[in-house]
């Protein structure tokens, strides 16, 4: 790990004004869980690193009317004893989904949402986009864990947030604060698969500090479901979270998102689509999933998460209409 | 000379018991130190410049900029210029300087210019591999007679990944000189013994000036019997440098260079009567351990199938050298064998208790302790209630299935001394170089003391890991309890004869007629006549009683040979291809026991590992660098506790195992949970899933290849 200097502003204003002042290599420290081994894994080497951890307002969740507000600095322990939260069960699972309470305790919803890809090759310091000799080591290496859909360009790993999907699917927005003031936009449109190596996964500018997520007021019957092989602390191969608009028991309106298959949380129109003015029936379930994994190009390893995705999207919209498998 | 032996079953206070471990809460609370917990005054750290690239040549280096950096204190390059490297992270340069973190920048600082050359990493697909070393085949019989005559045959290919040992406390050492021809090096090690003579090869030394000291040790499994290049070169670093150093590897280099079990794939065809009788066996097998390849595991394993030809590849891999890990080739061998002779009890429509127990005969010298075992696991995990014909479970996602393996092993005691001294304050105390790997290996030792001197086990004393104690043997193979509990109980015994002689006079009674029970010393016919063991221990005189014990010795108190079969029941999402533990149970011989509760727990740990490298666990090299890509903790997929369903473990005890005497048990356990579980998988989703470890990929894969996806 590079030497660093660190510095614990008080509120957002003085965290911008620290990272747009600082002509150097900053980094947002919230947790930590994530940013201090790529530290020391050297695939980032930041000379400030501005701490959130004192800064006021953002560790709080607030309802306002139906619509719940949530800091970006509310740790995932904290997210799962919040009795606001409860409302989005697939908010609650998407959370229960990283089994490591230390994790739990120490990471933040705002490092969920912000913390980089797994992949291996860009942890090994190969780059986003993991090129070498002008060609893709992923695609030519071990893609076991990689991108499924959304793979046509050169970005091929996938998107680990494990709150971003449900999220998206419960039409979130984000709220960030930069020099110019704060801007707030939906938190489907924070994401981007970047085209060249020096692009972010994130529209999170240089001296800019997200500051809270909001889930605006609208009833759903909501769910995530996680294929994860362990236990134990584990990336999901696939997952799904669901937000479906109920009459009786018919589907109004659909929102579907898939995790950990694309360099984005990606967003299945053609799911909702299969559901809308539909009764939700064991069928449809399965005809939505396979309608989100129907445009899926594997990679040469990786043809068994489109079958995992597949999976994750009828049994999120099973879990939904409260039928468990 | 004392009659060598065990206490007889009604006359044992401790041995046998559950006890437990006496460093329990020294672990627990931090207090026991390890090699990486040891720390000396003016102490450099030392860290490693390691090759990128898993077969190159070096074709410059440049350490000046890391020489004159300040707080670096010495420098050692091991492999320069002109050296062809022959796996990823091998060791060039040696650097110890005053913080860590100047270590680090510095060795960042090396330049280094590489000739990439071509490597070969992936040797799951023989027909890949550049280069094939086919070994004579091993015929007996007429396996192809046998093969032709069979009434039915069954052929499959079956196979286990590379994995690491994954020791929790990683490789390494903390080197002292004392002055400049002495030598103290605090090891990771499971051989303390062994050690001094490698450090002395490495520098040019004598041996008797290194002194190897091992209180604790945070696992082994196999791979810390070497000092190992980074052991020289730590003491080396300190000798040049004039200070102490620490040197321990980091979780990549741990997993990647510090640990390798050899792959092993196969393909076999068996042959049997329509009653389920083998009669043939043919196999062609390979796999890896690194560039000197592999040698063949015990292939058929256990099963002595009277016609078999077994035919072995050894494939040379860009990949740092395999160490010997728990059973070494067993869980291969086990895997390879119990895994075809499913498939072919399956296309025989049998059972496989039944199958295996028709065949029983062919296991041997242990026919009788298997078919034992076997009712017994089979009873434990209900068996015959939930068995069903291979694939014909529930209608749901979520099937359900058994399976069995079965395993044998050695352990005979190893060549170990104790030496034992009773001090006239009646203090007891045992010296042993032997470490203890985690086993148990103190409290073992603790029990033979308390029991033979009829003490309670709080009040002796066991003095070990440390060379200048009398030499054990390395804790490899399974041989540590029988020869540590050997050698302390010979000498215990000699020494309890010689207090007893000298206390002899004050009870008025003859040397043999006294006994050490419950603290004291009595007379056997008259215990009114007796006296507290410290009254007892100040008639020896001014002089401790000091006596050496050795293994072996006179009197069966170790045997070799060990039989063991476990069970697996498992659930498979089909449509997930996620397998999750039920239950899984062990039923192990390991004739007497002296602790049932650190053997028990032995057991667990195997179970606990086996489950890893069936279910998540193998090294998962890149073909594009070389590299093994998950070297960390975050994708070497380890099970956590809920991974591991319900373990029962069952220790054969009583007539006909505690008279064999001390048998280890490191190995045996670890030997068959990956063929118990491939079998319970194949039971429960109707096809084999060929290779291990059975990830969803591959558990899919076979489903859609079986036509059952």
């Amino acid at each position: 790990m590079k030497a660093f200097a660190y510095a614990s502003p008080s509120n957002t204003q003085q965290a911008v004004q620290l990272l747009s002042s600082h002509s150097g290599q900053a980094a947002l420290l919230a947790g930590g869980t994530d940013l201090l081994s790529l530290m020391k894994d050297l695939v980032v080497s930041p000379d400030l690193l501005v701490s959130l951890g004192k800064v006021q307002g953002l560790d709080r969740i607030t309802r306002q009317g139906d619509a719940l507000r949530i800091g970006a600095m509310v740790t995932l322990e904290q997210l799962l004893a919040d009795p606001e939260a409860q409302r989005y069960p697939g908010l609650i699972q998407a959370a229960q989904g990283v089994t490591s309470p230390q994790i739990r305790s120490q990471g933040t919803v705002g490092g969920d949402l912000c913390q980089r890809p797994r992949c291996w090759y860009y942890r090994k310091g190969h780059g986003l986009l993991a090129q070498h000799n002008g060609s893709s080591m992923v695609r030519q290496g071990d893609n076991r864990y990689h991108a499924i859909l959304g793979n046509s360009g050169d970005a091929l790993f996938v998107n680990a947030s494990s709150l971003a999907p449900v999220l998206i699917a419960l039409q979130a927005r984000v709220r960030i604060a930069g020099p110019e003031g704060e801007r707030d936009l939906p938190l489907s449109d924070f994401y981007r698969t970047p085209q060249s190596p020096d692009e972010k996964e994130y529209a999170l500018e240089k001296a800019e500090v997200l500051m809270e997520v909001e889930i605006p007021a609208g009833e759903t019957s909501n769910a995530t479901y996680e294929v994860r092989q362990r236990e134990v602390l584990d990336w999901p191969l696939a997952a799904a979270s669901v937000a479906l608009g109920m009459q009786g028991s018919q589907v109004s309106g659909a929102r579907v998102v898939l995790g950990h298959v694309a360099p984005v949380p990606w967003v299945s129109r053609e799911a909702a689509q299969v559901l809308e003015g539909r009764e939700l029936t064991d069928q449809l379930a399965r005809q939505a999933g396979e309608a989100a994994v129907q445009a899926a190009k594997p990679l040469s390893r990786n043809a068994y998460k489109v079958r995992l995705a597949r999976v994750a999207v009828e049994r999120a919209l099973l879990r939904a209409a409260g039928r468990e498998i | 000379m004392a009659d060598y032996s065990w206490p007889e079953a009604g006359k044992r206070s401790l041995i046998g018991q559950r006890i437990s471990r006496l460093d329990g809460p020294a672990k627990v609370t931090g207090k026991a130190r390890y090699s990486h917990d040891v720390n000396r005054p003016g102490m450099l750290y030392g860290h490693i410049l390691r090759c990128p690239h898993a077969h190159a040549r070096i074709t410059r280096l440049d350490t000046s900029k890391a020489d004159a950096m300040p707080g670096v204190k010495a420098v050692r390059v091991v492999q320069g210029e002109g050296t062809e490297i022959q796996w990823a992270l091998d060791e060039l340069v040696f650097v110890a300087a005053t913080t860590e973190e100047i270590a680090r920048d510095a060795v960042g600082a090396i330049q280094v210019e590489y000739e990439v050359l071509p490597h070969f990493v992936n040797e799951e697909n023989k027909d890949q591999a550049p280069e094939v070393n086919p070994a004579q085949a091993q015929t007996t019989g007429d396996p192809d007679a046998a093969m032709a005559a069979a009434e039915v045959t069954s052929e499959g290919t079956y196979g286990l990944a590379s994995i690491s040992h994954c020791c929790l406390e990683p490789h390494g050492q903390v080197c002292e000189w004392e002055d400049s021809e002495h030598l103290v090096a605090y090891c990771s090690t499971q051989g303390v013994s062994i050690l001094p003579g490698q450090f002395a090869q490495g520098l040019q030394i004598p041996a008797s000036d290194v002194r190897v000291i091992t209180p604790y040790m945070g696992g082994g499994f196999g791979s810390k019997f070497s000092v190992d290049r980074w052991g020289i070169e730590c003491a080396q670093l300190a000798r040049q440098a004039g200070a102490p150093v620490k040197l321990m590897l980091d979780r990549d280099a741990e997993l990647t260079v510090a640990g390798d079990r050899p792959s092993a794939y196969a393909s076999v065809k068996l042959g049997a009567s329509r009653d389920g009788q083998l009669q043939a066996w043919i196999s062609d097998s390979w796999g890896s351990g690194g560039l000197a390849g592999s040698g063949s595991p015990p292939l058929p394993y256990v099963v002595e199938v009277p016609n078999r030809r077994q035919q072995h590849s050894s494939v040379p891999t860009n990949i740092g050298s395999s160490r010997a890990w728990r059973a070494p080739n067993h869980p291969q061998g086990c895997l390879i064998t119990m895994a075809a002779l499913e498939d072919l009890a399956a296309k025989l429509e049998m059972d496989p208790l039944d199958f295996f127990l028709k065949n029983i005969a062919l296991t041997g010298r242990f026919q009788e302790v298997y078919a034992q075992e076997l009712r017994l696991a089979a009873e434990m995990i209900g068996w015959k209630d939930s068995w069903h014909p291979r694939g014909a479970g529930a209608t749901g996602p979520v099937k359900q299935g058994l399976g069995l393996a079965l395993h044998t092993w050695g352990g005979r005691g190893h060549n170990s001394n104790c030496e034992l001294v009773v001090y006239p304050d009646g203090v007891v105390e045992a010296k042993l170089a032997s470490q203890d790997l985690g086993t148990g290996t103190r409290t073992v030792i603790g029990i033979v003391l308390a029991e033979t001197f009829g003490l309670p086990l709080e009040s002796v004393k066991v003095s070990m890991g440390d060379s200048q104690y009398p030499a054990s043997g390395p804790s490899g193979g399974s041989t540590t309890v029988g020869g540590v509990s050997s050698s302390t109980r010979r000498a215990a015994q000699d020494a309890l004869a010689e207090v007893l002689s000298r206390v002899a006079p004050h009870l008025e009674a003859a040397p043999e007629e006294l006994e050490a029970v419950g603290g004291r010393v009595r007379v056997k016919n008259d215990p009114g006549r007796s006296l507290a063991w410290k009254d007892a221990a100040a008639k020896i005189g001014v002089n401790p009683v000091s006596v050496t014990g050795r293994n072996p010795g006179a009197g069966n108190l170790t045997d070799s040979g060990v039989a063991g079969v476990q069970m697996a029941d498992v659930s498979v999402d089909v449509d997930t291809g996620l397998v999750r533990i039920n239950q899984m149970v062990a039923v192990q011989d390991c004739g007497l026991i002296i602790d049932l509760k650190t053997a028990e727990s032995q057991v667990y740990g195997a179970l606990i590992m086996g489950i890893a490298y069936a279910l998540s666990e193998e090294k998962i090299m890149d073909p594009v660098t070389g590299r093994m890509l998950n070297a960390d903790m975050e994708f070497y997929k380890l099970p956590g506790v809920l991974d591991i369903g319900r373990l029962r473990v069952h220790m054969m005890t009583g007539e006909g195992f505690d008279d064999r005497g001390v048998i280890g048990l490191g190995e045996p356990p670890v030997i068959s949970p990956g063929a118990a579980i491939s079998n319970a998988v194949a039971n429960a989703i109707g096809v084999r899933v060929p290779h291990l470890p059975l990830t969803p990929d591959r558990v899919l894969d076979a489903l859609e290849k079986g036509g059952r996806a």
